[in-house]
């Protein structure tokens, strides 16, 4: 009878439909009164989570504790909330205002993992907002656990996981022994949407707060943004008379025939 | 209409509300149109007709997320997961400067067509 932990990791970043804009000073994207939402790789991971728990529970061959955990300002409560109500068991809030990159995460992560003892921790690959790849990867080296990145199909085994992971030019799959770090990739499943009953139920799950700097983790920036800027504009269209005019066009001006 | 039916039907509307704030066309439009057809619903008696009415509304949930999916997930595979054939033809498009006929682009083509 296997009673599995499992830690995911997720982030309030900004909506993915929103158009994003440079702000006044250009110095980074403008946040401020701009939807957010939990990244949709955190989504995907948060739904893996529950999707082991049920498994376990429909075979009745043991339980899962899923933990969802978020580092960042007040407003990450939300997200936390958004993942108790697609059936998270409980939730972390580690708080910080200041601005926490990938290596700063990796760390205050690991000081959650070193709390909670966790099988697995399931993060999404990358942040739509900074895009960066490196948050599963850097807590892999710091707690020395194996990982398996990219993840588009996971199974259980005894203390072990066989993941697919999607790579340039196909797939692999291998096995790695737990505890061990996982990365969503879009693949891995499809995220379910909260219903409102379950939205209810989440606000009676615990949410547990912890303040960034009593953790004693050294989440100082390494890197500093020099130019933010908006990609160069498109060239002006032209309208074609016929459908004769639109493949000689093709043809001859843009090359693409 | 029985309390409990009375107290479906209340949860459907919720239900749908709620999905409907982040609606492409704009949670405005959206919301009449919910309250437009629950209104037009509202004096039927027979059991079954509300029931069918119900099993609808809960369709139009399903549906209703499946397209917030679909669409999220088309934008995620769209900038995630390049097709380098159309990255390569969007981007002599996009060079093209039209009105001279040339083609400023100076990548060259994967000319092979499947």
């Amino acid at each position: 009878m296997s009673n599995l932990r499992i830690l995911v990791a997720t982030k309030r970043v900004v909506d993915y439909a929103v158009k994003i804009r440079v702000n006044a000073a250009g110095s980074a994207v403008e946040t401020a009164n701009v939807k957010h939402s939990m990244n949709p790789f955190d989504e995907i991971g948060t739904e893996q989570a529950i999707q082991i728990k049920e498994a376990l529970a429909k075979a009745k061959t043991g339980t899962a504790e899923v933990i969802v955990v978020s580092c960042g300002p007040a407003k990450s409560q939300e997200t936390l909330r958004t993942a108790l109500a697609m059936g998270a068991d409980r939730a972390i809030h580690v708080e910080s205002d200041v601005e926490l990159q990938p290596l700063a995460v990796a760390k205050l992560l690991k000081a959650v993992v070193e709390k909670e003892k966790p099988d697995m921790v399931i993060l999404g690959k990358q942040a739509i907002d900074d895009d960066s790849n490196q948050t599963g990867q850097m807590l892999a080296g710091l707690l020395s656990w194996p990982q398996a990145t990219f993840a588009s199909k996971v199974e259980l085994g005894d203390k072990s996981m066989t993941v697919t992971r999607e790579v340039d030019g196909g797939v692999e799959t291998i096995k790695t022994p737990l505890p061990a770090i996982l990365t969503t990739d879009l693949r891995l499943n499809v995220p379910r949407y909260a219903s409102l009953p379950n939205i209810m139920k989440a606000k009676k799950k615990p949410l547990e707060k912890i303040v960034a700097s009593s953790l004693g983790v050294d989440i100082k920036p390494r890197l500093e943004t020099l130019k933010i800027a908006e990609p160069a504009k498109r060239q002006g269209g032209k309208l074609v008379e016929s459908v004769d005019d639109l493949v000689d066009k093709l043809k001859n001006e843009a090359k693409v025939l | 209409m029985s309390t409990p039916t009375r107290y479906r039907v209340i949860a459907l509307y919720k239900q749908l509300s709620y999905l409907g704030r982040e609606y492409p066309a704009g949670a405005d439009y959206f919301h009449k149109k919910l309250k437009g057809a629950f209104m037009k619903n509202k004096d039927l008696t027979d059991p079954t007709e509300i029931q069918k009415r119900i099993d609808l509304g809960d369709y139009v949930c399903k549906e209703i997320e499946a397209m917030y999916h679909i669409n999220k997930y088309r934008a995620m595979k769209k900038r995630y997961y390049e097709d380098a054939e159309v990255e390569n033809i969007q981007a002599k498009l996009e060079s093209t400067n039209w009105a001279t006929g040339s083609s400023s682009g100076a990548t060259s083509s994967s000319a092979h067509r499947k």
